[in-house]
């Protein structure tokens, strides 16, 4: 058979390679900046852009979307060309992608620190932005099928079902969760609402684990490994079951992330029992890539690769152990809101996305610049600074989230709640700052990085297209074989079809009851929605990212009963678009905030948070006391709010901001009294008006509890 | 809420779960016998691609 010639893209793969290491020493960066803002929260200079709540969800997203997005595309991009034995689809999708990708980083970057956000993690990106994301993805999508269907080679290597699996299900995930009511340019409302907005979120959530940091890096460790050890997979075979299994079990178990809250029981169980399931396919995929290695392990000794490899693979292997048993319900109440869920995602993030996607640098560069690695010291090294790293941040995360949740749940002998909330916050300070340093190290090590492929990119020349030869995939004469070459030539639209159906089921069951009967969340008759002041307080509570450190749902028990009081029900959520239930506890739970303090606490505490509680973490907020509320937006958001069946009274949007200055007024009145000064317009006031609201709906009387302890 | 509400509550709502139970042991019975049933030497062939170039 004659040979044809063709070319592999480089170009593009460079391209993503460099937005790869930029990015992780961006993303790194913002870490490590919200990192030290935990202890010392003055170095947020109080400056809005640069406050924890918006820094946060910056380091997320850059780690997330544009670091390990990044490398993924640079690894496909790569691998998919010499795994089909043909060029990209098309030069020019791949660089509407690249450029279309590191736009929307830039938008991300941009919004979020200006606050701009959606209020629902890992998906807090507005609408525009959702958009664009959307068109990337579809992009991408195209170029990918485009390479697969013109392939030079029958069959299709099990990475690529592992990024069919992944574009896929993101476009599911990100569409489903998107759906949101533009109330302006750059600002929306979740369609959903409160027990449905966390089901659907955290399905969402846990499934950009799983096929934006899981899958697609599985299909490069599929592809990579072999490569770097010269040997194929431990077992084809498992691979196969490793896949299917992988995905049909993932896409059920972000409910786990909800235990003890108010949705509703059924679907927290179902959630725990699929999560504990996902062991097997998670340690069948760990066992076949170090299976990989038997009797390879001697080159694990002088390949940085591979040594990369081992500690992210295993890395994967104990986050995908921990999983598990983070979803058993009595393990999750410990360690839900705590630190330990922050090691336990950087143990995933850290090492296994983090590592792999070193590996993957490590492996390409010298390849595509025909050298090899400037120094296999330096790159060894820097292994050994990420692994330390990686330890000094995780261990004393570890500690803190227990020791700390132990001190939440301690009652004295006679029945008193031990230690304040903040007592608690600085028994674990010391963690905060080791953690800090763990980070550091980490990101140093990434420098030594940048600084090895640095030289390994001057010494050698870039090979821009680099020559392949391959025989066509020629159709075959036989009728019998014809039938069976046409299935093969959809075999990715099969595979995409397949992976479509077996996460949809999943999805589908988890969300159908929730929605088709309105009953499923009992209704409760004084639970009113919010007035115009009240969610407009709301949206700034949204803008400058409180989620990210406060709660909004006492769970049932004792110790939180105590602490903050009458348990969340699914019925008080009914008018929050998005919800706001959080899922950390840097700070104190709010679920019943309202009333606990008099007005002037919140505005000197939103002005001086030390000045209040001594010792406090909390940054300062001092632009609030300053910036006047934007008025303008009160009727939009009003009539959002009634396309979303929030029951205002028909041309209440014309009159909300008359009800809005009355109780402004009042606000500023009751200020007064207590003899601060303030003009009734400042935002303050409006996020003083949503703080004393929340969780009042069910408590007829302030500071008196409505029902006994449940525990 | 125990999940026997939304069974008696939903009308036509169990045949999702008997559909997908059905889905998911018929998907992977066959996948089994297909994993087991092709050769072992059609999987060596394909987890040598990407070795060879």
């Amino acid at each position: 058979m004659q040979s044809e010639k063709f070319y592999y893209d480089n170009k593009i793969v460079r391209a993503f390679g460099y937005a790869t290491v930029i990015f992780a020493i961006v993303g790194m960066l913002a870490g490590l900046f919200a990192a030290v803002q935990i202890y010392l929260p003055q170095v947020s200079m109080n400056f809005a852009a640069t406050t924890f709540g918006r820094v946060r969800p910056l380091h997320t997203n850059a780690v997330i979307f544009a670091f390990v997005g990044n490398a993924t595309f640079a690894g496909v991009y790569y691998s998919l060309q010499r795994l089909c034995k043909t060029r990209m689809f098309s030069d020019r999708l791949s660089w509407i992608h690249f450029w279309g990708w590191q736009a929307i980083i830039a938008a991300a970057a941009i919004t979020l620190l200006l606050g701009k956000t959606t209020g629902k993690e890992y998906a807090e990106l507005e609408w525009p932005i959702d958009i664009a994301i959307t068109l990337v993805w579809v992009i991408f999508g195209i170029n990918m099928f485009g390479t697969i269907i013109k392939r030079r080679e029958k069959h299709l290597y099990v990475a690529i079902w592992f990024y069919i699996a992944t574009w896929v299900t993101v476009a599911l995930l990100h569409i489903v969760n998107s759906v949101e009511i533009p109330v302006s340019f750059m600002k929306s409302y979740s369609w959903y609402a409160g027990v449905q907005d966390a089901l659907v979120q955290w399905w969402y959530g846990h499934n950009a684990v799983a096929f934006f940091l899981t899958t697609p890096v599985l299909g490069l460790m599929y592809y990579f490994l072999p490569k770097a050890a010269n040997r194929p997979v431990y077992s084809y075979r498992l691979s196969i079951i490793h896949f299917w299994a992988l995905i049909f079990l993932y896409i059920w178990a972000g409910p786990h992330h909800l235990l003890y809250t108010a949705l509703p029981d059924w679907a927290q169980s179902l959630g725990v029992v699929f999560s504990v399931m996902l062991i097997a396919p998670s340690w069948g995929g760990m066992l076949n890539g170090l299976f990989t290695l038997r009797g390879a392990w001697d080159k694990v000794r002088d390949e940085p690769v591979l040594k990369f490899m081992v500690v992210a693979i295993t890395c994967y292997g104990m986050a995908t152990f921990e999983g598990p048993l983070l979803s058993l319900k009595s393990v999750n109440s410990i360690a839900h809101f705590t630190d330990w869920i922050i090691a336990h995602v950087h143990i995933g993030g850290l090492g296994w996305n983090g590592f792999m996607a070193f590996a993957i640098l490590y492996y390409m560069v010298p390849k595509m610049w025909g050298t090899n690695l400037y120094s296999k010291k330096l790159a060894t090294n820097h292994f050994w600074m990420g692994t330390i790293g990686i330890i000094i941040y995780a261990v004393p995360m570890y500690w803190a989230g227990f020791e700390q949740s132990l001190m939440w749940k301690s009652f004295t002998p006679e029945g008193q709640l031990k230690f304040q909330f903040l007592e608690t916050v600085n028994s674990i300070k010391p963690f905060y700052i080791l953690r800090s340093i763990g980070g550091a190290i980490y990101l140093s090590g990434a420098f030594v990085m940048v600084y090895n492929l640095y030289k390994t990119i001057k010494q050698g020349v870039f090979i821009a297209n680099e020559a392949a030869e391959a025989p066509p995939l020629l159709k075959e004469v036989s009728h019998k074989k014809e039938y069976w070459h046409r299935i093969l030539e959809r075999k990715p639209m099969t595979m995409l079809v397949l992976s479509l159906i077996v996460v949809v089921i999943g999805g589908l069951i988890e969300m159908i009851p929730t929605f088709l009967v309105k009953s499923n969340i009992p209704t409760i008759a004084s639970v009113k929605p919010y007035t115009p002041l009240e969610l407009q307080g709301r949206d700034i509570y949204i803008r400058e990212g409180c989620y990210n450190c406060h709660s909004q749902m006492i769970r049932p028990f004792r110790d939180e009963v105590a602490r903050y009081g009458e348990y969340s029900k699914a019925g008080e959520f009914v008018y929050d678009h998005p919800f706001q239930w959080g899922s950390k506890r840097t700070g104190p739970d709010l679920a019943r905030e309202g009333g606990k303090y008099p007005d002037s606490w919140h505005y000197n505490h939103m002005y001086d948070p030390r000045s209040m509680s001594p010792g406090s973490i909390m940054p300062q907020y001092t632009w609030l006391l300053d910036d006047e509320l934007d008025t303008a937006s009160t009727p939009a958001k009003i009539r959002a709010m009634q396309t979303l069946g929030v029951p205002y009274p028909a041309g209440y949007d014309k009159i909300a901001n008359t009800d809005l200055r009355h109780q402004a007024d009042s606000i500023a009145a009751n200020l007064k009294k207590d003899k601060i000064i303030t003009p009734s317009n400042a935002e303050i006031i409006a996020l003083i008006a949503y703080m004393q609201r929340i969780g009042r709906d069910i408590r007829p009387e302030p500071g008196k509890k409505l029902a006994e302890n449940k525990n | 809420m125990k999940f026997i509400n939304y069974i008696e509550k939903i009308a036509g709502v169990d045949i999702y779960g008997i559909i997908s139970l059905v889905m998911f042991v018929l998907f992977f019975l066959s996948l089994i016998v297909w994993v087991f049933k092709t050769n072992k030497k059609t999987f060596n062939e394909i987890s040598r691609i990407p070795l060879d170039n």
